[in-house]
């Protein structure tokens, strides 16, 4: 699937709920302890392709440690993943990217020296074939490649909209612009799933509106399927097909925005219970 | 004047050298963050089996070539370095992904003196050579525009040149090919490297083959000046405060501080010495370094870590 062959501009979208496919992503009764605390119990959900897939819950609840165990940074003590027919119970993050799942990091991991250009570059490197001793003499096919993937991540830098920065060094950025390049190194990896760990924390309305509307175009032109954490609940009612809600380790809530916004036990856990 | 001059070269020649010690530093360093001690180390690992190998391959195989004798001796360290790489990932750096920079730091310091001890036990611990058949003759150049000319060491003048290349084609290596990318993304975060799937340890691997052809490239150099012995290990306390002068990250930078300090030493030595009895040398670029980090803290040419509060 190279979507990024074609122009962004793609043809007539069929309505949304009928583009929502086959389960892509299976968790299933993931438990997780650090030493004796357990940041996730029993956690099972799955994720359809194609759709937004929100993860909610209050501060600690274990969002992102449920994101790292799918993204195989952390392995889960119990439970198993299943992606696309495959399970698995150990896995590392860079057999996860071989998989096509990408992931943005909720505090920004970039490579700061480097160049919004060559960041999003790095994103291409599975797709990289050559040797090293090709690269180093810099000879045909080393030199057909590295002109291939730059107009891939030209496009990408054109649909975000980050022309003007391309040579400048990410650490300059401001950090509304810092997580558009985050977003733009895990697109160049043409994922089928994207795992967002906040990818809106800390920006003002504007920045939200556009990191919003970059999501959901993802969503819609690429097809990708996204995971996203989000601690705003106007965003995630917005864009999410369906919501996985945590509290305190534990799942207590699963289902479409509107469920979950009338779920009694989400009410307690984000307004506490009446006394 | 002339003599001057004649100083000045001959600064600028050791620094060239220096420089291509802390290239090594600056290569692992770049692409790991690991402040690599063993860097010196390695020159002598390296040069030792340089020195053995040439002496063993004819002896062993029968044949009288200098020449063939140093090419395979040449390959053979570079094999030796390249399996040291190897298993310093396997054993020591693949363990410790996303520790902090002291615990790793303290891991290379392991690294030195096992090389140390491990290459004397295998090697051997006299004082070997290692002739390349680099001229020693000296040259005079000038010699119409100031009396007497000015005297250069050919051995020198070789060896800055091979220097000169080295840093040439590794800089060009980290900037312009999708492995340097790779390298560079690795140094910066291993985690996010990790997730677009950036092999780690192959990527270690390879930077620390360079750094080993590095060392190698400098034993040899150094070894055939001075001879192969345990001292060549401290050459990387020489090329410490270049690295620092010039900026941990900098490749350019790890030339210029080189040269600075090569002919800041020697002029110093010259021309202050006599003054307040001699023995500048050793410690100048310690000093020298000690006034550049009171003004810009990384550095030279290092990056300037602004950090968000």
């Amino acid at each position: 699937m190279n979507v990024l062959a074609e122009p962004l501009a793609t043809a007539e979208l069929a309505p949304k709920a009928s583009r929502i496919g086959e389960v892509i992503l299976e968790v299933k009764n993931i438990s997780l302890a650090f030493g004796g605390v357990k940041a996730l119990t029993d956690i099972s959900f799955d994720v359809r392709e194609h759709e937004v897939r929100a993860i909610i819950g209050p501060n600690g609840a274990g969002k992102s440690s449920l994101l790292n165990c799918i993204n195989g940074v952390y392995t889960p003590q119990q439970g198993s993943i299943t992606f696309r027919d495959r399970t698995f119970n150990h896995m590392n993050s860079r057999q996860v990217a071989e998989m096509g799942v990408a992931r943005t990091f909720q505090s920004l991991a970039l490579f700061k020296g480097m160049s919004v250009l060559d960041n999003i570059m790095t994103g291409r490197n599975l797709r990289m074939k050559t040797n090293l001793f090709q690269q180093a003499i810099r000879w045909g096919a080393a030199e057909r490649e590295e002109i291939e993937q730059r107009e891939a991540v030209e496009r990408i830098i054109d649909f975000l909209e980050i022309q003007p920065y391309r040579k400048t060094p990410v650490g300059r950025l401001p950090y509304g612009l810092q997580k558009r390049v985050d977003l733009g190194r895990a697109l160049a990896m043409e994922p089928s799933v994207l795992l967002l760990d906040e990818p809106m924390a800390g920006m003002n309305v504007e920045e939200k509106q556009d990191m919003c509307r970059f999501v959901l175009d993802v969503n819609d032109e690429f097809g990708t399927t996204i995971v996203l954490i989000e601690h705003d609940m106007g965003v995630v009612m917005d864009i999410s097909d369906r919501v996985v809600v945590l509290d305190y380790g534990k799942k207590i809530g699963d289902g479409t925005p509107e469920q979950v916004r009338t779920n009694p036990d989400v009410i307690s856990a984000y307004l506490g219970t009446g006394h | 004047m002339g003599f001057l001059i004649e100083t000045v070269i001959s600064g600028l020649m050791t620094g060239m050298l220096y420089s291509l010690v802390a290239l090594g530093f600056v290569l692992i360093f770049k692409a790991s963050g690991v402040f690599n001690f063993a860097q010196g180390a390695m020159v002598l690992f390296a040069a030792l089996a340089m020195a053995r190998f040439a002496e063993w391959a004819p002896a062993h195989l029968g044949f009288d070539s200098k020449l063939l004798a140093n090419l395979l001796g040449f390959v053979g360290a570079m094999l030796v370095m390249v399996a040291a790489a190897w298993l310093i990932e396997r054993l020591v750096l693949g363990k410790l992904v996303n520790q902090e920079g002291i615990t790793l730091l303290m891991a290379t310091l392991g690294i030195t003196y096992f090389l140390e001890g491990f290459g004397q036990t295998i090697f051997g611990n006299d004082i070997y050579n290692i002739d390349i058949g680099l001229p020693k003759d000296p040259v005079f150049l000038f010699e119409s525009v100031f009396q007497g000319g000015v005297l250069v060491n050919k051995e020198d003048l070789y060896a800055a040149l091979i220097a000169a290349a080295m840093v040439t084609l590794l800089s060009m290596f980290f900037q312009y090919t999708s492995t340097g990318r790779a390298l560079r993304a690795v140094a910066d975060d291993h985690q996010a490297a990790q997730s677009i799937g950036i092999p780690l340890n192959r990527i270690w691997v390879i930077v620390w083959s360079v750094a080993g052809f590095t060392a190698l490239v400098a034993g040899i150099i150094w070894g055939s000046k001075l001879g192969v012995q345990f001292s060549l290990s401290l050459v990387a306390l020489k090329a410490l405060p270049v690295v620092i002068l010039g900026g941990l990250t900098s490749v350019p930078g790890a030339i210029v501080g080189g040269l600075i300090i090569g002919v800041g030493e020697k002029v110093s030595e010259v021309y202050i010495g006599p003054s307040i009895g001699g023995g500048i040398e050793i410690w100048f670029g310690y000093v020298l370094v000690l006034f550049v980090l009171l003004v810009r803290p990384q550095g030279l040419f290092g990056e300037k870590i602004i950090d968000r509060v």
